[in-house]
């Protein structure tokens, strides 16, 4: 028995499905998770209301957003930019330590010199440190075709494991000896704290500015330059890369370094806006790299959608913590998110095909060349 | 009244010009087939009939409706209007099941085969009455005597990768007959054949008609179908164009009924200019290279190609090619020997150098290696030009000079598409190839090495790609031209070299050379006439 849905491959996809798919695809998920909210007993509008007003609505509450979307803003951006080539860089995770570890560094060495100086060398430190990460996979890549999804998930492992020998097992240079019982990491300087750019009451972290900076830069990499070029060519076909004489090797590695590097910058961020030492525990239990991952496939690998995507991340993120409480289960921002990935998923696959109702005996309609 | 018209030089048994004449009903009747797809017609109202005992091809350009025809009567389609009788009854299929069951098999271009099964594991295959390892010696015992009879010599317990291409067609062949196919349809099955092996395979279909089956044969080679059917239905445009007999027509009127115009393609229109041939542009010394897989696949090949020449390379598929190609190019690099451009040395196994040093390359996989077929149509013209000025500016691509480039060149190519921006997998296959000519020529190459550059296309684009490279030639450029339909390399070449094995076992100057003896060269065969002399024509 054949179904009556039949998928069918568009031939083009038509501008306006790129917008209207995604924004289709979030709607879907709002009542998906109304269903969830009113099978536990809860008002679903009530509740968006809440998380609308918690994650968007006031200055203060999108200085929060912010605040939790310039990581995913950062790890977004690494994702996107290997994804663009073909490479499935999933080790923004631990990429984001090593730059948290490079830039921590900076913070710590640097820490009395002018804001200015500690702030570039956090920035290349974090850079350095995320990239150093991804090379190791794009070496093995490049070189010996090792597959860069499973050398980038497990590196998360071992940048995990670094993190923990730095801070716990270990008297290294980015532990607080003077921390007494549990051990934690080295404050950076005061000049290597990044301050916010204030707007009112709206504080935009230094971060967020570098991530839309890079956002801008990466998009206009991939869309203008003989680099970007390159970039869609050879993952579009390798064969075709080989015979045009492009440097398939090369390109991954440049590719490997720019996207961890970019993943990097999201952990100096971290040491520069927020934690101001290099806190071991929390950056394994924040899972930036993988939402980061979610991010980038949201906006379809676009950098300047990432930033976007980032932003509504961040504001159910940061909406979840401002609304955790007894009557405001803390899972749900999370099934939300899931919901919001699922339906963005499904809906991906509308702007590929088009699905139509047939009958039962009617022919594949396939057109024959 | 469908009488099948038999010549008599392909009659090799007496007894078929007395079946054909018994036959009454014809085995197959189309009576207007129409069948739409979104945005085409494929079939508008097409008529075709085929009788018992006859060897009937259909002809049409790519995208005349030949496939969509015979996928209608393998039941893979169901026709939006018109009738299809069987012998005589009238036929509904609503399935493949169903047109197997009327008798009917099809014998795809691309072979549908398990390559770890065997043989008759793959006949027995799908078949459901019965199972179990018996059932298998039984189909095997059968397949030999099959085998015997209509020669068709295949081992039914060889697994299918270790068949060649020939081999695995037969198994296709004795499939459908297996499964009591009365009316056989064939999709171009000597694509992928040397001379001897379609020989052989039209002796096969021969013997299969002198029994009373109907053999249904798709082509667009109009030698092949002048040698092997006894009628012709020609297809246009999704409309049946005529039925002719082949005794009472030829290769002319056919092409003409094909695309609705006198076409020429023959080796006479091409004049040489004389004083170009004394400057050897291209210079192959001794060169050797390896495979994929890390085998010598070229040795010592040494040719050379003097400006406005095209030197032809005829061989099967597999014997040397690809690796040639690829290897003068820089895509591949050399074990040994050199390339040489008007004497200097090109840098072994470096792209970039013999883009520089002027060597174009129209290679066999056109949408995938020649192309990125996801990109669009200007991009593609940027392939290899985008490092220098004017499309490069600085470290950006210059889009606006890149969009009139491709506006040019389109139109100085006759490349249609909707725009500039067209990815390139949504153009038809002559529009894919004159984009990538299209590339190719704009960088004023001295020598531009093609392989297969018409297959695959219909019958207009195969002239207008033809046209481009004689022309080519004429301007003084210097064409190696490598590919396996003959016909071609025997219309439009100057010089003839045959490779076999990764060797050149073969030179001769096209005039004189005779298809049997390529054919056998080919295959392996020495001649003792075959000579091995270098130099101008």
């Amino acid at each position: 028995m054949r179904s009556p849905l039949r998928f069918e491959r568009r031939l083009s996809q038509p501008r306006w499905l790129t917008v209207a798919v995604p924004l289709l695809s979030l709607l879907a998920a709002l009542i998906l998770g109304a269903i969830v909210l009113l099978a536990t007993g809860r008002n679903p509008f009530a509740t968006y209301h809440r998380i609308f007003e918690r994650g968007f609505a006031s200055q203060s509450a999108l200085s929060g957003t912010l605040k939790s979307a310039t990581p995913l803003a950062f790890t977004g951006l690494c994702a996107s930019v290997a994804f663009r080539m073909g490479l499935v860089n999933i080790g923004g995770e631990g990429q984001l330590f090593g730059g948290a570890i490079g830039a921590a560094w900076a913070g710590i060495a640097l820490g009395e010199q002018s804001p200015g100086v500690v702030f570039l060398a956090m920035l290349i430190g974090g850079a350095l440190g995320g990239a150093s990460f991804a090379l190791v996979a794009g070496i093995l890549r490049a070189k010996f075709a090792t597959n860069e999804i499973i050398t980038t998930l497990m590196l998360n492992y071992v940048a995990g494991i670094l993190l923990n020998h730095l801070i716990f097992n270990s008297t290294s240079y980015w532990r607080d000896p003077k921390s007494a019982g549990f051990p934690t990491g080295k404050a950076i300087g005061t000049s290597a704290r990044w301050s916010a750019v204030t707007i009112g009451q709206l504080a935009i972290p230094r971060g967020w500015i570098v991530a839309m900076i890079a956002g801008i830069l990466v998009w206009v990499l991939y869309r203008k330059t003989r680099f970007g070029f390159e970039v869609s060519v050879i993952s579009d076909s390798p064969a075709a890369a080989r015979y045009a004489g492009m440097s398939t090797t090369r390109k991954i590695l440049s590719v490997m370094a720019l996207s961890g590097a970019l993943a990097g910058l999201g952990g100096a961020s971290d040491i520069g806006d927020f934690r101001h030492v290099l806190d071991a525990k929390g950056l394994q239990l924040s899972g930036y790299g993988y939402t980061g991952i979610v991010v980038a496939a949201l906006a379809r690998l676009n950098p300047l959608a990432t930033l976007v995507v980032a932003v509504i991340m961040g504001g159910l993120t940061n909406a979840g913590f401002a609304l955790q409480g007894p009557d405001f289960p803390s899972g749900l921002v999370g099934t939300l998110q899931g919901l919001i990935l699922f339906t963005a998923v499904a809906g991906e696959v509308l702007t590929r095909y088009r699905i139509r109702l047939t009958h039962r005996h009617s022919t594949p309609t396939v057109a024959a060349r | 009244m469908p009488d099948g018209v038999i010549r008599p030089a392909d009659a090799a048994d007496p007894a078929v010009l007395g079946l054909a004449a018994i036959v009454s009903a014809p085995a197959v009747r189309m009576l207007g087939i129409v069948k739409r797809f979104p945005g085409v017609v494929a079939n508008d109202g097409v008529t075709f009939e085929a009788a018992r005992g006859e060897v009937h091809a259909l002809l049409g350009e790519n995208g005349a409706g030949k496939s969509t025809l015979s996928n209608i009567l393998t039941g893979l389609y169901r026709p939006d209007e018109g009738s299809i009788e069987i012998d005589g009854t009238s036929a509904s299929f609503d399935g493949p099941r169903a047109a197997i069951a009327a008798g009917i098999g099809m014998v795809h271009q691309h072979f549908r085969l398990v390559p770890t099964f065997t043989v008759a594991e793959n006949v027995a295959l799908g078949q459901r009455d019965g199972s179990g390892r018996n059932q298998l010696k039984t189909v095997a015992a059968e397949l030999r005597a099959m085998g015997a009879r209509y020669g068709l010599p295949v081992d039914p317990n060889a697994r299918i990768w270790q068949l060649s291409v020939g081999e695995q067609q037969r198994v296709e062949i004795l499939k459908a007959l297996y499964r009591g196919a009365r009316i056989l349809i064939l999709d171009e099955p000597t694509a992928v054949l040397t001379p001897q092996e379609a020989d052989a395979l039209f002796a096969t279909l021969r013997t299969m008609v002198s029994e009373g089956r109907t053999v249904i044969f798709i082509s667009h080679k109009l030698h092949e179908v002048m040698a092997v059917a006894d009628r012709v239905t020609v297809l246009r445009a999704g409309k049946t164009v005529g039925t002719v007999a082949t005794s009472t027509s030829s290769t002319r009127d056919l092409a003409r009924l094909m695309v609705g115009r006198d076409v020429v393609f023959s080796r006479a229109t091409r004049a040489r200019p004389a004083d170009l041939a004394a400057t050897p542009l291209l210079q192959v010394d001794g060169l050797g290279s390896n495979d994929d897989r890390d085998r010598p696949a070229l040795t010592d090949v040494s040719f050379v190609v003097h400006a406005g020449e095209i030197v032809g390379i005829a061989g099967v598929a597999g014997n040397g090619q690809r690796e040639l190609a690829e290897t003068i190019t820089g895509m591949r690099t050399a074990t040994a020997g050199t390339v040489r451009i008007r004497g200097q040395t090109v840098p072994n196994g470096r792209v970039r150098a013999a883009i520089a040093a002027g060597i174009a390359h129209v290679p066999e996989d056109r949408l995938h290696t020649g192309l990125a077929a996801s990109l669009s149509i200007e991009d593609n013209l940027a392939l290899k030009s985008y490092r220098t000025a004017p499309v490069a500016r600085g470290p950006f691509v210059d889009r606006t000079f890149l969009r009139s480039h491709a506006t040019e060149v389109m139109e100085r190519f006759d490349v249609r598409a909707p725009g500039p921006a067209t990815p390139v997998r949504l153009l038809s296959g002559g529009n894919v190839q004159k984009v990538l000519l299209g590339r190719e020529f704009t960088t004023n190459p001295l020598v531009m090495i093609a392989a297969s550059p018409t297959r695959g296309l219909d019958v207009g684009a195969i002239q207008s790609v033809r046209q481009l490279l004689t022309d080519a030639a004429d301007g003084g450029m210097g064409i190696v031209l490598i590919s396996e339909d003959l016909e071609e390399v025997l219309a439009l070449s100057d010089r003839v070299l045959v490779m076999y094995e990764g060797a050149i076992v073969g030179d001769m100057p096209a005039a004189s050379a005779d298809t049997e003896r390529i054919g056998l060269l080919m295959g392996g065969g020495t001649v003792g006439t075959a000579t091995t002399s270098q130099g101008a024509p």
